[in-house]
């Protein structure tokens, strides 16, 4: 009876992050518009747009391999799966203990892997530009992710989401230097993970700065619907992870009745919004910023999270 | 399995390089001397396994060969056993892909005769039981890889490639006898039994520590000791690259680890500290070299060195834990380092004789000359895929597994109490994450360049796929690569006994876990599972694929590429592999390089073309080795008049140095 009741858990959380994900990307955007004094598109315009997508036939370019259609499916499961094992509402999911905090780091870096080979694929050149910028900017990011998760991880003792959540919970957490300089390089990271301003701008085509659009060119149709609801929860996954580890309140425990996962839920939607909210505001503040500035908005975060996870290793109460 | 099957095996193994050095002109004699060394080397490797499973007692056998007091000893442990099944089966995969691929060799029987030699090399380096057998074996293996390294000595580049290797090597063996030297102490016990049970002081065990890295880690390919290797194994033929990247950098890391871990007694805590530098070290350069490569067998010798430099740290840690008495620790890092060693060995291998398929194919390994072959190569293309997922340690596939093992042993290090180790571990964390980072972009720039994308000329466009038995060499690696990485848990049991012999400790059983996932200290501690993040994944991959298809439009059409409007019918306005690495280059390259671009931009109106040219400059070369070339030709030229004296002067010269040597044996103590 448990294991059925924890795989509903499990499978609700799954439909849960792919339902809200189109519904954060609206919600951002319209966020972003209204404080731009524009009215801004309906926040249900995401899902309209999947739905289009999805009915519009698929135009593939004649030099286009087997492999350019099997990417659009491999992005989406490593991205849901990875989505999918984050805590979001409920901690303790059936199966956490899967994959870890590394693990759910790494599946991003599959579906980032086969992205990039898909803007290959076809042999033009914004396809190359856009790969190998987003490689460039992976091989900063994702080395600031790994600090972020070192730093995590000395301090809660485990590399489990489940556990981190736990710990921050606990009253042992305090105030420390070393969650504070995680905290900041985690929210960078999700900024140039996720492409938005001031690294890329998922709102353009055609500038001479773009990457994750650039990567996409040739999709279109169904495709083009898979990758982009694979984005969106990509970005969902970000501030899940960032609600999971720094704002771990709300979330039901494991064991919990219905009422608390519901409580769960509102929590996270709520979580969400704040998220979203800040993202639009700080995109709405800043400039776009040259790509190869990039290099050092990363290694900031990357020196942040070393730092971190420095000032761990030479003091536990830091 | 006794040290006697061992031994039996090397012997066949010579007798099939005799027989090949006998019929090398004879028709077909190449691809039954393949299969002769494919079955041998398979035996060997279920010989091995056996052993390491079993968990067979050691068995050790003395010879009357060799040096006369000391005879030779050959023995079988663990770590020899988990070698040996190392070596064997590179050689396995290696020999089976040559039945197809040496067909296509101009001069076969310029290889041939090796093939067998050196894997008889490596296997006796890895049962040697004293060092002057391990000396000889060693050497023997530097040199039948050499003849090797010049099977296509005609060639531009190769000849200056077999020189610089033959230095290199002379350069580790001298360093390794050395080490031997003075492990063996003043009484000269050169049996590995009699070296393990005297200890050596801390000074000396610094020296031997020293020479042990500059020996083994000149064959390893360590920074900045790695010169001779991208570009000796670029150089052989593609299976013996294979072997050279995959298995004999293996070997050389056995080296390492029999001296240092087992020879050397108990480790002091500074030991470490080298370890782990010139191992992050070498990760981060290795990879960042092979970024900026354009030759695909060069980029994957490169990438030699930097999976080299990972097992180095993990060896690094395993060392420092142990000398702090933490042994489950040092078990946990000894394993990743040695998990590493096998995923290592299999998609290097795999990808060299993907490189080799290519070479075959188009006649090309110039990545800037390819490109498109997805379409004409479908199976090479598509294990190549798996290799180049499981070496960028992307899950579920086998090089995340071991890299994450690694990571969890970091994660243990803040209990060291050295200040030393506190500050290094964690950089050096950062650059096994940098590396890691960078190899996966370094893998889509091989793949997205060579096999996507359309073909840039025309070997390229007709280029066709290559025989079965290379298919079969690369697909069995592709599938052990899969199952390396979705039940990890075996390939830790099995490693159980070496890290028992070594650090006297093990990991915890992980066969017995619900789920066959892993855990390496305790499940809320950190845990992951390769079988069902691979299931969760393939499941809701034809989830999707499955709803798509049953209510999205089916509707496709085939047009031509859309790129922004803009297409042009040109493939050489595709990226090139330069391009690709250009933004990496300009954020790492002005430091790590000193790497300089010069814009010759053409005045408006003029028609010559704009260039652009890049100087690269390789610091370990300049710095280091240049210096030393120029110093040794300077003496060799003041000592070269010593070469036109007359008979007398010869005669007093030798006189004086009588006397002067019979004058130090009086005055010594």
């Amino acid at each position: 009876m448990a294991v059925i009741l924890d795989l509903v858990v499990q499978n609700a959380q799954m439909l849960l992050v792919l339902l809200l994900a189109p519904l954060l990307t609206g919600f951002v955007r319209k966020a972003k518009a209204r404080l731009q004094r524009r009215r801004g598109p309906s926040l249900l315009q995401p899902y309209r747009d999947l739905l289009r997508l999805s009915r519009k036939e698929t135009v593939l370019a004649e030099e286009s391999s087997w492999l350019f259609r099997v990417i659009p499916y491999l992005i989406f499961a490593a991205t849901w799966v990875a989505a999918s094992l984050v805590p979001t509402f409920a901690a303790g999911l059936m199966f956490n203990w899967s994959a870890d905090l590394i693990a759910i780091i790494a599946l991003l870096g599959s579906a980032r892997f086969f992205l990039a080979l898909a803007g290959m694929d076809v042999g033009t050149s914004f396809g190359g530009l856009g790969s190998s910028r987003e490689m460039m900017i992976a091989t900063l990011a994702e080395p600031a992710t790994i600090m972020i998760v070192f730093t995590l991880a000395l301090l809660a003792g485990s590399t489990q989401l489940s556990q981190v959540a736990a710990f921050m919970l606990s009253p042992a957490v305090g105030l420390r230097v070393s969650l504070g300089l995680a905290l900041v390089a985690l929210v960078m990271v999700a900024i140039a993970e996720n492409g938005r301003i001031p690294i890329d701008n998922p709102a353009t085509h055609l500038e001479l700065t773009m990457v994750h659009e650039a990567m996409l060119l040739e999709y279109s149709g169904r495709h083009l619907a898979v990758i982009e609801l694979a984005a969106s929860l990509k970005l969902l996954l970000y501030l899940s992870l960032i609600a999971c580890v720094f704002l771990p309140w709300g979330q039901a425990q494991p064991g919990a009745g219905p009422a608390a996962q519901l409580a769960g839920v509102g929590a996270y939607i709520g979580k969400l919004a704040v998220g979203g909210l800040f993202l639009a505001w700080f995109e709405t503040s800043i400039a776009k910023m040259r790509v190869f500035r990039v290099s050092d908005f990363l290694g900031a975060a990357l020196m942040l999270g070393l730092l971190g996870t420095l000032l761990l290793f030479v003091s536990r109460s830091l | 399995m006794s040290a006697w099957f061992g031994l039996a095996w090397v012997c066949v193994l010579m007798a099939v390089a005799v027989f090949a050095l006998l019929n090398g002109r004879a028709q077909n004699s190449s691809a039954a001397v393949y299969g002769a060394c494919f079955l041998i080397s398979f035996v060997g490797l279920l010989a091995a396994l056996i052993h390491l499973i079993s968990g067979a007692p050691e068995s050790e056998i003395v010879l009357p060969l060799g040096l006369p007091w000391i005879g030779a000893h050959f023995r079988v442990d663990a770590l020899t056993a988990f070698f040996l099944a190392v070596v064997n089966l590179g050689g396995a995969a290696a020999c089976l892909y040559a039945i197809g691929y040496a067909r296509h060799e101009a001069e076969p029987q310029r290889s041939t005769p090796f093939v067998p030699a050196f894997l008889a090399g490596m296997n006796l380096v890895v049962l040697a039981g004293d060092a002057f057998s391990f000396l000889f074996a060693w050497e023997f293996m530097s040199l039948s890889s050499w003849a090797l390294v010049m099977a296509h000595h005609r060639e531009e580049g190769v000849a200056r490639a077999g020189y610089v290797y033959i230095v290199m090597a002379s350069f580790g063996t001298l360093a390794l006898l050395l080490a031997f030297g003075l492990l063996a102490g003043p009484q000269g016990d050169y049996a590995f039994a009699a070296i393990r049970a005297h200890q050596a002081s801390p000074l000396r065990a610094g020296f031997i520590l020293a020479l042990a890295l500059a020996g083994a880690g000149s064959k390893a390919g360590l920074v900045p000791l790695h010169v001779w290797l991208p570009l000796a194994h670029p150089a052989a033929p593609s299976h013996v690259s294979a072997l050279m990247s995959g298995v004999m950098t293996k070997v050389a890391v056995y080296g390492f680890i029999r001296i240092v871990f087992d020879l050397l007694g108990p480790p002091q805590w500074w030991q470490g500290l080298p370890i782990l530098a010139i191992g992050g070290g070498s990760a981060v350069l290795g990879v960042l070299y092979a970024m900026m490569q354009t030759d695909l067998k060069r980029v994957l010798a490169y990438s030699t060195i930097e999976n080299i430099g990972l097992i180095f740290v993990g060896l690094g840690l395993a060392l420092a834990f142990e000398a702090n008495g933490f042994r489950t620790a040092a078990a946990l890092a000894l394993t990743a380092a040695l998990f590493h060693v096998l995923n290592h060995a299999f998609f290097k291998s795999l990808l060299f004789f993907g490189a080799g398929a290519v070479l075959v194919a188009t006649g090309e390994r110039e990545m800037d000359r390819l490109g498109g072959l997805i379409r004409r190569m479908p199976v090479t293309s598509f294990v190549f895929l798996i290799g180049c997922m499981a070496i960028s340690a992307l899950p579920p596939l086998n090089g995340f597994a071991s890299e994450w093992l690694a990571f969890q042993a970091i994660l243990l290090s803040p209990q060291l109490p050295q200040w030393g180790l506190k500050l290094l571990v964690p950089a050096v964390g950062a650059l096994l994450a940098l590396s890691a980072a960078l190899a996966a972009a370094c893998f889509v720039r091989v793949y997205g360049i060579v096999f996507l994308g359309r073909p840039r000329f025309a070997a390229a466009k007709g280029a066709e796929e290559v025989d079965q038995w290379s298919l079969a060499a690369m697909a069995s690696l592709a599938a052990l690569c899969v199952i390396a990485g979705v039940l990890p848990g075996l390939v830790i049991d099995g490693l159980a006994p070496v890290a028992q012999a070594l650090v006297g400790a093990r990991m915890p059983a992980q066969a017995s876990l619900p789920w066959l996932s892993i855990a390496p200290i305790a499940e809320s501690r950190s845990s992951y599972n390769g079988l069902l993040v691979f299931a969760f994944i393939a499941m809701s991959a034809s989830l999707a694929a499955y709803v798509i298809h049953r209510f999205a439009s089916r509707a496709l059409r085939r047009a031509p590429a859309w790129d922004c409007g803009y297409p042009d019918a040109s493939p050489l306005t595709q990226y090139s592999a330069e391009g690709f690495a250009q933004p990496i280059r300009r954020v790492f390259g002005t430091f790590v390089f000193r790497a300089s671009e010069r814009i010759d931009m053409p005045a408006p109106g003029e028609t010559r073309p704009a260039r652009i040219d890049v100087t690269l400059h390789d610091l370990a070369w300049e710095l280091i080795y240049a210096p030393i070339a120029l110093a040794v030709s300077f003496v060799a030229e003041r000592l070269n008049r010593i070469q036109y004296l007359t008979i007398r002067i010869y005669l007093s010269l030798v006189f004086f140095s009588l006397v002067f040597l019979l004058l130090a044996l009086a005055v010594w103590p």
